[in-house]
């Protein structure tokens, strides 16, 4: 090459990096939200980013999905400014924000009904009691069949997927159907992504699974939710009985905790948080989750307010 | 023989009608000018897509001189006799067979957590960089030893000091073998995906990359698509897979040209 | 003599070569950048061995080696890496058995058969394969192979070792080919003609004169392709599956050692937690695994290189 065209062409790399590096808005920089945590909560989260950025001229929002778990680790060292939640934070996870001096607000923003999903050939469960999936998914369970779970169902070979030992959710099912977090047969393929979750059970014809309510609305087509027997009758997942709590004991809140250091520090949080709860039951709709009353919201809003004043 | 051949294009063929014709719907200009979303209609690949281009910048910039002059310094000045050239060596070519996710493993700890950068794009870039220099240097180290002997003889012999030779007669030579090198490294660099996913580039980010900011690049946003069962989102993956295959692909074909035009007989 | 004497002497007295602080610069310029890769081995070998010594404080390294189950996170915890090997050989194992007949193949058609214009323009395309983002690679195993092994009649899971193989063996077809055809390359002239002239065709100097005076490089090849394999992780993540578990059926969901730690890495990691030193732990193993690998590939292509050099 000439040393013409060699200067043309390191002068057009230079201008080209010069460009990128000044196109880069208000990326990285002062304003910016950082939230992570929960893969069940996080589609609501992003849903209410995505919103709140058409409205507020590119506050930017960033969500990663790391699990209840791991979302806590980040946010009680002060990495993120939102924890996403599929349960309420727990004592070891108090003590490390304490530690850190990470103060926190804690609201519901929506409600979730946990879904049992099978695939769509499975046409012999419609509805498992708790004992039965308990005598599914407990510690050391040998359940390897479907004719084990119930001796009227066929013989076809049990495949379970379902969270990781990060997730909210692993920790909500696990207490709520085996009596205690985090106790679980370990033989399943666990993803923190729930959407692993869904390709497996879909993908299997003896597959079990289950995640939050609003990624089995989102892929009806594909898997079917059984109705849960909590002892008093079959009750199938779904926003009325998730609301009301007849859906028991699989249904919960969902939560985001927001730094209160950074609310302070930050003005565009204070206006995220603000929109995603006043907004919260469009948000749901969209993206298919069960949304709280108006009351419950108004409640978090106050929650809100006082922690502001 | 000929069935071999044939099951080896055969599959690449089928991999690329396959990506193409499944991603076709969906390459679009939005892929290009809209950030993504939850909404299978309304997502693009922008942020992804810049984040790669910037990667590979940055990358190129910082692997190259450090490539170049390790290579250097290895063919022209180094005593082989002397232990910890001897250390070098065996170094790079340890390097060369660890497993891309093992350099995640390193960035986490150092480069993110330990220098304190956090998930920003210069960490993706730093250990990328780290990740692509050892096939750098082995290509610099073949270009330059492929420059016959009497090039280097005859600038001596005319009073030249080493690096004068280096700099004038010995790396304009090797240029067309380095840049073919540095090419093909540096598209393994884009497609990548380990290693970024190591180091936190994060799901969810609508807003094109600085150098400080949060990121995601081209194939972990591929990765994350292919995830979602949604089939608008597997297509969007798809449609993904072909701007990354045209950009791996055009880096290597002007990698060939280079190779085939530049080719000197000594 | 007087003379001479003169004439050593004032040569002795010629001044010495004045120091080129210029090229001491550059000197040490060059060594610094040749020592950033010795400070990157020495960086890997530290971030993996101090978080993996805490973390066999905690675990004995005798339970993580022989132990036959992979349950880090649940309770109670299992820290037996047995199954995330056997899963990364098989992978390994199967992809080589895939790469190494085509590969062979490829080369000795591109060696001994193909007219050198065909084979200057096959070997770029081939070269194509080799670079395919392996990202790319996976989503075809998961969305193409997968179904296609089933519609075959093959009854692979979801997420299964074979498709995986498959294609990642397909991937490592150019590195076989490549360092075969170098081996056989290096078979002197003499010994195909010797053949020809005793009346052998084509096919009998390839296989039975030209692969067996090349076998260590071909095998060294092999050995690459394999330790290639080992390493590899996106293809894996996405199409194998990530159930630990102890199986050599290659239509059963595996994980990888590359797979768990992709996986679990995720970004969250959360410094200090037993998960975060389980990555280590695995990273440690998969690390010293590869280079053992290396070492062996290394010492068998130097021993082809010496034999007809």
């Amino acid at each position: 090459m000439s040393r013409p065209t060699k200067i043309t062409a390191a002068a057009a790399v230079a201008a080209f990096a010069l460009a990128l590096a000044g196109c880069g808005g208000d990326g990285g920089g002062g304003g910016a939200i950082t939230a992570d945590g929960s893969s069940t909560v996080g589609p609501f989260t992003t849903k209410a980013a995505e919103d709140f950025r058409r409205e507020s001229e590119g506050t930017e929002v960033t969500v990663g999905i790391s699990g209840t778990g791991g979302g806590f680790e980040r946010f009680c060292i002060g990495e993120t400014d939102i924890s996403n939640a599929s349960r309420a934070i727990d004592e070891e996870e108090i003590a490390i924000c304490e530690e850190n001096g990470v103060e926190y607000l804690e609201l519901q923003v929506v409600l979730d009904a946990l879904t049992n999903v099978v695939n769509v050939e499975n046409d012999w469960a419609t509805c498992l009691t708790t004992d039965q999936l308990n005598a599914i998914w407990e510690p050391g369970s040998r359940i390897e069949s479907w004719s084990q779970v119930d001796p009227s169902f066929p013989d076809v070979p049990l495949r379970l997927f379902g969270p990781g030992t990060d997730s909210g959710t692993f920790d909500y099912f696990t207490d709520a159907i085996n009596g205690e977090e985090g106790a679980s047969r370990t033989d399943y393929s666990p993803s923190e992504d729930d959407n692993v979750i869904v390709q497996g059970v879909s993908g299997e014809r003896g597959g079990l699974g289950y995640f939050g309510f609003s990624y089995f609305e989102e892929n009806q087509s594909r898997l079917e939710a059984l109705a849960v027997d909590g002892g008093s009758g079959c009750v199938a997942p779904g926003v009325e009985t998730a609301q009301d709590g007849s859906y028991t004991p699989l249904s919960r809140p969902l939560f985001i905790y927001v730094s209160l250091g950074s609310l302070e520090e930050n003005e565009s949080l204070e206006a995220f948080v603000r929109f995603t709860l006043e907004n919260a039951q469009t948000i749901a709709e969209a993206a298919q989750y069960v949304p709280m009353s108006q009351e419950q919201l108004d409640e978090q809003l106050q929650k809100l307010e006082d922690a502001l004043s | 023989m000929l069935a071999a051949m044939v099951v080896a294009f055969g599959t690449l063929a089928v991999l690329l009608v396959d990506t193409i014709v499944t991603g076709w719907p969906e390459l679009d200009r939005q892929l290009f000018t809209d950030p993504p979303s939850t909404v299978p209609e309304e997502a693009g690949a922008r942020p992804a897509i810049l984040a790669t281009l910037y990667l590979g910048l940055i990358v190129l910039l910082l692997s190259v001189p450090i490539g170049v002059l390790t290579a250097v310094y290895l063919e022209e000045y180094a005593n082989r006799e002397r232990w910890w050239n001897r250390v070098i060596e065996v170094s790079i070519q340890n390097l060369a067979a660890v497993p891309s996710i093992v350099y995640g493993i390193l960035g986490l700890a150092f480069i993110v957590r330990g220098i304190g950068i956090g998930r920003v794009v210069l960490a993706g870039a730093l250990i990328l960089t780290l990740v692509v220099l050892p096939t750098v240097i082995v290509a610099s180290r073949e270009a330059i030893r492929s420059v016959p002997d009497s090039i280097r003889q005859g600038a001596f012999a005319l009073g030249a000091t080493k690096w004068q030779v280096v700099w004038r007669q010995v790396l304009p030579a090797a240029i067309p073998g380095m840049a073919t090198g540095s090419i093909l490294a540096l598209s393994r660099a884009v497609g990548e995906t380990a290693p970024l996913i190591m180091v936190g580039a994060i799901v969810y980010v609508a807003f094109d990359p600085t150098l400080f900011g949060a990121y995601t690049a081209l194939p972990v946003q591929i990765y994350n698509w292919t995830k979602q069962p949604d089939p608008t989102f597997q297509t969007l993956a798809a449609a993904g897979a072909i701007v990354l295959l045209a950009i791996v692909l055009a880096m290597n074909a002007v990698a060939i040209v280079l190779r085939n035009r530049y080719r000197r007989r000594w | 003599m007087a003379s001479t004497d003169v004439v050593a002497r004032s040569a002795l007295a010629l001044p010495r070569k004045r120091i080129r602080w210029g090229e001491k610069l550059v000197q040490g310029l060059l060594f610094l950048a040749a020592a950033v890769s010795v400070l990157t081995t020495v960086g890997i070998v530290i971030s993996l061995l101090l978080p993996a010594v805490e973390f066999f404080g905690e675990v004995s390294p005798l339970d993580f080696l022989t132990g036959t189950t992979w349950a880090p996170l649940f309770e109670p915890a299992h820290f037996g890496v047995v199954p995330l090997v056997v899963g990364t050989f098989m992978i390994s194992l199967w992809s080589a058995l895939v790469a190494f007949p085509l590969g062979v193949g490829v080369a000795i058609y591109l060696s001994e058969y193909a007219p050198p214009r065909v084979a200057a323009t096959l070997k770029p395309v081939l070269e194509i394969l080799a670079a395919i983002p392996t990202v790319v690679l996976g989503y075809f195993a998961l969305t193409f192979v997968t179904p296609l092994l089933r519609d075959v009649g093959l009854d692979v899971e979801i997420f299964n070792a074979l498709a995986a193989s498959l294609v990642l063996g397909v991937m490592l077809i150019p590195t076989v080919a490549s360092l075969s055809e170098d081996a056989m390359a290096a078979v002197p002239r003499d010994l195909r003609d010797g053949g020809y002239a005793l009346g052998a065709d084509k096919l009998q100097v390839s296989t039975r004169i030209v692969v067996p005076a090349a076998i260590s490089g071909i095998i060294a090849a092999f050995v690459l392709a394999f330790s290639r394999a080992v390493g590899e992780t996106m293809i894996v993540l996405i199409a194998a599956g990530q159930l630990p578990q102890i199986t050599f059926d290659p239509r059963e969901t595996i994980e990888t050692m590359t797979a768990f730690i992709g996986a679990t890495g995720n970004g969250d990691v959360p410094t200090g937690s037993i998960e975060y030193k389980t990555i280590f732990a695995v990273g440690l193993t998969l690390f010293l695994i590869t280079l053992v690998l290396n070492l062996i590939s290394i010492r068998l292509v130097r021993r082809f290189r010496e034999v007809y050099e």
